[in-house]
């Protein structure tokens, strides 16, 4: 078997039995209140770091590039309020922009 | 959305020498953006099929806290739980968070369904197209990806404590950025949510 399908195989595998845990293993029941508590935070945690690495991540480095323009015009979609799809639509046509001019 | 970053995911993947059958494969199974990019480019850079594998799964551990808020509100058999749970991916867990932990089952899995459909579909035209897109980075995707995530962020910004778990969570990522193979920051920044063991 070819590197590339041993990859896909065994991602799959993991992927699949990691996503199935909560609701296999006790699904319908609720979870006990600290628990509770703990995986309410789990959303604003691993989003911040999904951003912040999105963001700034290079190649095991931190890095400043055209994306910062992106989050800017992001920035400001938010500030007004716009809907979802035009704050990443204006993050993406920001990034290309300075990217373009750059 | 989904179709543009399957899109690229296709593109990518043809680029760093999967072929064609198995991007669109692991899409079909794994599932899960971050990891799948992270393997295609572990594979591109020579990585080794042992490195990609790591990198692809400790980025996905991630859903084995993730599944956990997920089971109360999934009931049913055993199998069609674990069948349902498969259209669990951050974007579509993101916009079903009803509030106090709790995420909408219905939109869950509409939205999970949604974004299987437009990532393989993506993938597939991803892998056709390969040759004639060229570095979807030119048309600033790469950004789009952090600001969906920042618009889903603010919205769950209701509490001090989930202002902390952020600021923590953001930091601890990029603190380990520097020290640690990809996957390892998001997944150590997860820690930031014990700040809720914390009674306030």
């Amino acid at each position: 078997m070819s590197e590339v399908w041993l990859v896909v195989l065994v991602v799959g595998a993991a992927t699949v039995a990691l996503k199935a845990a909560g609701p296999v293993l006790l699904g319908g029941r609720d979870l006990p209140p600290p628990v509770l508590r703990v995986v309410t935070l789990l959303a604003p945690a691993l989003l911040a770091a999904l951003v912040a690495v999105g963001l700034f991540a290079g190649d095991r480095q931190l890095v400043l590039d055209e994306r910062v323009a992106g989050l800017g015009a992001a920035a400001l979609a938010l500030a007004v309020r716009a809907p979802i799809l035009v704050v990443v639509v204006a993050a993406a046509v920001a990034t290309a922009l300075a990217r373009a001019l750059g | 959305m989904a179709f543009a970053f399957g899109l690229s995911f296709g593109v990518l993947a043809k680029a760093s020498g999967m072929g064609s059958l198995a991007p669109v494969v692991m899409s079909m199974t794994t599932f899960a953006g971050s990891a799948q990019f992270a393997a295609a480019s572990v594979l591109g850079t020579g990585g080794g099929a042992l490195a990609a594998i790591g990198a692809a799964t400790l980025l996905n551990t991630r859903y084995a806290p993730i599944s956990l808020t997920v089971a109360p509100s999934m009931g049913g058999s055993p199998l069609s739980r674990l069948l349902r749970s498969q259209l669990i991916v951050d974007e579509s867990w993101a916009v079903a968070q009803a509030g106090g932990g709790r995420v909408d089952r219905r939109i869950l899995m509409g939205a999970g369904a949604l974004l299987w459909f437009g990532w393989v579909g993506g993938t597939v035209v991803g892998v056709l197209g390969a040759g004639f897109i060229g570095n979807p980075a030119r048309y600033g995707l790469d950004a789009a990806f952090p600001a969906l995530f920042l618009a889903l962020l603010v919205a769950q910004l209701d509490s001090r404590r989930a202002i902390l778990a952020a600021v923590l969570g953001a930091t601890i990522a990029l603190t380990l950025v520097p020290f640690s193979a990809a996957g390892v920051p998001i997944i150590a920044a997860s820690l930031a949510c014990l700040v809720g063991l914390w009674r306030s």
